[in-house]
């Protein structure tokens, strides 16, 4: 069904609430002078999200006239949302960096983001997706450069914001194309108008998709627009870092899926996917895979800053993620969901990691981590090292049943090159995982690296997503089964 | 008694939460926890070995319950002939590395938690029956092992435990594809390894020959295979004593019981077809090349590495021929390597301990004030030479006999190594233990009784065994037989032979 926008707004409750808890935080800064009430409201309010969200259930519905989608898959990634919202609330009210910032405009921009992002996951028309991908990215220059006296922060967000300018200027052509060839913005019609053109339009179409696909590539942070990653990571706070890695790259999947699957190709039989219009962007999507997860994995050997180390890796991971989008079938896309789960929970986990390192020895250079579990430090050395595993892909991790999934729908889509290459990525990924692990127990303090404290607020997340990442790990069936009942489209009644 | 696998594999997890939660400082605590969690797997296992039925080639003791179902995974777990042999074996090595490991004093706790979990991984192993549950398993051994070398290991330690992890962790990605492809390319959609090789038949012989090739390589890693060994050397010169004697004890068999459990029980008709270039080949190259190593070496560690390479080279021979004798004498040989050069690596870490170094030229004239030291490592090195009277010399024997059906030239070199081995061996003992003495050592104590009680047992075996090798043979017969027949038999073999 398609309902007005009177009608739509019963369903909108969630992100009503987050437009609201903007002006409530701003408000609120005004008016009180706790450093922490901002990040208190905006914690409460993400809560109540995830309950309304959970609560609200699949309407299977467009809202707004279309402009919006409300099904099982959007369900899907607002959760996921959501979950990655609270965890770079609680890592905010944990850190140190971010102690030293306005709070209040702080909580409001990231809650904005946080909009941005349910917007992304739910469009079903450029224009929306268009909107909601700017107001991610907008939102995200700030938080990067939010450490006002930290030139590196300033520097990432220049950065961020000149890549982010130039890729969504590049997208918005790209939707020009499509509006001239399909006649529609909306992605039902899109879908419509590809089915009857024939391959007339295909050159068209690919030039358009290659286009559209700056923007939405940029945002999972897939070659070649990755560029941008490495400085941002680096340079933002960390719970900003840890937000952009899990919340803003999941969102970005949840679009780049929703277009390239239910607007321009056609469900086939057995759950397998067919492009429109004889346009072959899977074999395009499939060298970018590959060469994503190569590169972010050589890259990633080579650095000695943690926070740098982790930005490589998740362009490799996000690399790993698209094996799932690039074998056009149900279970790809299902692998995808699962495995961008399994990633936020260990990624999440990384961050908060450093973070704690971070708090306490100011440092976030490979360096700061010599001995850690020789000195004081051997719950976080542990708990990073699980995660680290995780990324890894070694079982009893939720990371290996992830990667386990993927490469079950790579062998039954027979991609073996597409499975090759991702075995020997697996294999380089491990070396560079290994060395902070390695300088964690295997090598000794120098005396320099400074204590670590142990901090119950961010202890006690760190052991939820350590259990979570082992639990996951040895029991993921609800898990799975989820994402396969998550994994549906509302192309329109049946 | 109806979970005595489970309990067997289990324990030592019991151990192991049970060390973490004692005191740091406790040390005899937690080694003696560590004991006492070994101990059920010496009982389980013997349990095990009277009441073991040798004359059928059905899965015994198995338990079933299902894991995930949507994908159709089980936590299904059981013994035939050949697990039953290796989780003896396991437990005994078990066993006594946790005493070969009461002289580490640094991070106590850590080391015996990692030694508990590693047992688990092992023997969990070698009683899986669902292909993902015994991926599992294969993989969670090497978290602790890398810690184990890493952390407790000699100078060159950070460089040996990345070596093997990365090595392995390629072979493990190798065998989770092929893995994927069996359960997607058979018409039953399943991990459980018995219905797997039911189902033999169903698979394309060029999916067969891929997948073969593939999980050959993951296994021969572990085995290790020429020219997959590099890791070896390294790992077991830098690895503590009991890792040492675990590694090449029981993780060495993991590849070889791997390749007879997947390679011949789920493809057959491609076992047939690529058994003797990549088993016999290899094997021949591992026996020759693996003595010429060791004879070159001055480290006396790293020379009973390389003969671990060589004698495993005697298994992988064994099992190319696809003979009754060629099979039983090569799974015999993976139980009796397993208990000699678990010795061998015992007597290498007592003189270690005492002049921390292991330099060959080094040493001179032990003998004549570590009699019971000397006496000990003759019995081990006369069984490593295969001397009749010991149990080696079965195994090879059989190996041979089996060989020979196969390939004479591959029999009369792998038979030659015999003369490499004993020339080692022996230049080796007269370099350490006879000879003038010096000086420098003449006040070293002998054997202690620890010592004593790790090597002892394992001599015992050793000696029973080569009197008696139907003790373990028995066990192994009737399904090996089993699965000869099944690769024999194979669809495509006919063709095979032919060539």
């Amino acid at each position: 069904m398609e309902l007005n926008n009177v009608a739509s707004l019963a369903y909108f409750a969630p992100e009503l609430l987050l437009s609201g808890t903007v002006a409530v935080v701003l408000l609120l800064d005004l008016v009180s002078d706790s450093p922490t009430a901002a990040g208190i409201v905006a914690m409460a309010a993400s809560l109540v999200t995830f309950v309304l969200v959970a609560a609200g259930g699949v309407a299977n519905a467009w809202l707004f006239n279309g402009m919006i989608v409300f099904d099982s898959f959007a369900f899907f990634f607002r959760l996921l949302i959501t979950l990655a919202t609270i965890v770079a609330i609680w890592m905010s009210l944990g850190s140190r960096e971010v102690k030293r910032c306005d709070q209040g405009e702080y909580y409001a921009v990231l809650i904005a983001a946080s909009l941005g992002m349910f917007l992304m996951a739910e469009a079903n028309n450029l224009l929306m997706a268009y909107l909601s991908l700017e107001l991610v990215s907008l939102t995200s220059y700030i938080l990067t450069g939010f450490l006002k006296h930290n030139r590196r922060s300033q520097e990432a967000a220049l950065k961020y914001l000149i890549y982010g300018g130039v890729a969504s200027g590049t997208m918005i052509y790209g939707m020009s194309w499509i509006f001239g060839i399909a006649g529609s913005l909306n992605f039902g019609m899109i879908n419509g108008a590809l089915t009857h053109s024939g391959t007339g339009a295909s050159l068209g179409v690919f030039i358009a998709l290659v286009l559209i696909l700056a923007g939405m590539g940029y945002k999972v942070a897939s070659v070649p627009f990755h560029m941008w990653a490495p400085d941002v990571y680096t340079g933002a706070p960390i719970p900003i870092t840890t937000f952009l890695a899990v919340g803003s790259k999941a969102a970005g999947f949840a679009l780049l899926t929703r277009f390239f699957y239910p607007a321009i190709s056609r469900l086939a039989a057995n759950g397998s996917w067919q492009a429109l219009a004889g346009v072959d962007w899977p074999q395009l999507l499939l060298i970018i895979c590959m060469i994503t997860m190569t590169l972010g994995n050589l890259a990633a050997l080579q650095q000695t800053n943690m926070k740098r180390l982790l930005a490589y890796s998740s362009i490799a991971q996000a690399g790993y993620a698209l094996m799932g989008f690039v074998v056009l079938s149900n279970d790809g896309i299902r692998a995808m969901m699962f495995y961008l789960i399994a990633y936020y929970v260990m990624d999440a986990g990384a961050f908060l990691v450093v973070m704690i390192i971070a708090n306490a020895t100011g440092r976030e250079d490979l360096d700061a981590y010599r001995g850690l579990a020789w000195r004081g430090g051997l719950v976080p050395a542990v708990a990073l090292a699980i995660f680290l595993f995780s990324l890894t892909g070694i079982p009893l991790t939720v990371g290996f049943i992830g990667k386990f999934y993927l490469f079950a729908a790579v062998i039954r889509g027979q991609f073996y090159i597409l499975a090759v290459v991702g075995i020997i990525n697996s294999v380089i990924s491990l070396y560079y995982y290994l060395r902070p692990i390695r300088t964690m127990f295997l090598d000794q303090p120098n005396g320099d690296e400074g204590e670590v404290t142990a901090e119950a607020w961010n202890y006690g997340l760190m052991g939820v997503l350590a259990a979570a990442t082992i639990v996951l790990g040895l029991y993921w069936g609800p898990l799975i089964a989820f994402a396969d009942r998550s994994l549906k489209f509302f192309t329109g009644p049946t | 008694m109806d979970h005595l696998l489970t309990i067997i594999t289990f324990v030592p997890i019991v151990g192991m939460v049970l060390i973490l939660l004692s005191p740091k400082d406790q040390h005899n605590l937690i080694r003696w926890i560590a004991a006492a969690a070994t101990l059920p797997q010496i009982l389980i296992a013997i349990y095990l070995y009277a009441n073991f039925d040798t004359a059928t080639t059905a899965i015994q003791f198995a338990e079933k319950y299902p894991w995930v179902p949507s994908y159709h995974i089980n936590y299904f777990i059981g013994v035939d002939g050949v697990s039953i042999s290796m989780v003896l074996l396991t437990a005994l090595i078990c066993f006594i590395s946790v005493f070969a490991s009461f002289g580490i004093e640094k991070g106590v706790k850590g080391y015996f938690a990692l030694l508990m979990m590693l047992d688990t991984g092992m023997m969990g192993v070698f009683v899986a029956l669902d292909f993902f549950l015994f991926y599992i398993f294969w993989e969670v051994m090497l978290l602790p092992m890398y810690f184990l070398i890493g952390i407790w290991g000699g100078p060159r330690r950070e460089y040996a435990a990345i070596k093997f992890f990365l090595y392995t962790l390629l072979g493990s990605v190798l065998i989770l594809l092929a893995m994927l492809g069996l359960y997607y390319y058979n018409p039953t959609r399943t991990f459980d390894m018995t219905q797997l090789a039911a189902n033999a038949s169903s698979y394309s012989m060029t999916f067969q020959r891929i997948a073969w090739i593939a999980l050959f390589i993951g296994f021969a890693i572990k085995i290790p295979a020429f020219p997959f060994h590099t890791w070896l050397p390294d790992a077991h010169v830098e690895a503590p004593t009991a890792i040492s004697v675990i590694l090449a004890g029981v993780l060495l068999k993991m590849g070889t019981y791997g390749i007879l459990r997947v390679n011949f029980g789920i493809l057959p008709a491609a076992s047939h077809e690529l058994a003797w270039i990549f088993l016999g080949l290899v094997g021949t190259i591992n026996i020759v090349y693996g003595a010429l190593c060791a004879m070159a070496q001055t480290d006396y560690k790293k020379l009973i590495a390389y003969s671990s390479v060589s004698h495993m080279g005697y298994v992988m021979l064994g099992l190319a021929g696809f003979t009754a004798a060629g099979i039983n004498g090569a799974v015999l040989q993976m139980f009796n390597h397993g208990t000699i050069t678990a010795m061998l690596f015992l007597l290498v870490g007592v003189i270690y301990d005492r002049a921390h170094h292991r330099e060959i030229n080094g040493f001179g004239g032990l003998a004549s004030h570590m009699p019971l030291y000397a006496g000990m490592t003759g019995l081990a090195f006369f069984a490593a030479m295969g001397l009749p009277g010991m149990s080696a010399f079965i195994s090879e024997v059989l190996v041979l006999i089996g060989a020979w059906q196969l390939h004479p030239l591959m029999t009369v070199f792998g038979a030659s190594a015999a003369i490499l081995t004993a020339g080692y061996m022996l230049w080796t003992y007269q370099r350490i233990y006879l000879g003038p003495v010096n000086d420098k050592y003449v006040g070293f104590s002998d054997l202690s009784a620890r010592e004593l009680f790790t090597l002892v047992p394992l001599a015992v075996i050793v000696l029973i065994l080569g009197v008696y090798p139907h003790a373990v043979l028995s066990l192994l017969n009737a399904s090996l037989v089993h699965l000869n027949q099944v690769v024999l038999s194979a669809p495509g073999a006919a063709v095979a032979l032919a060539h």
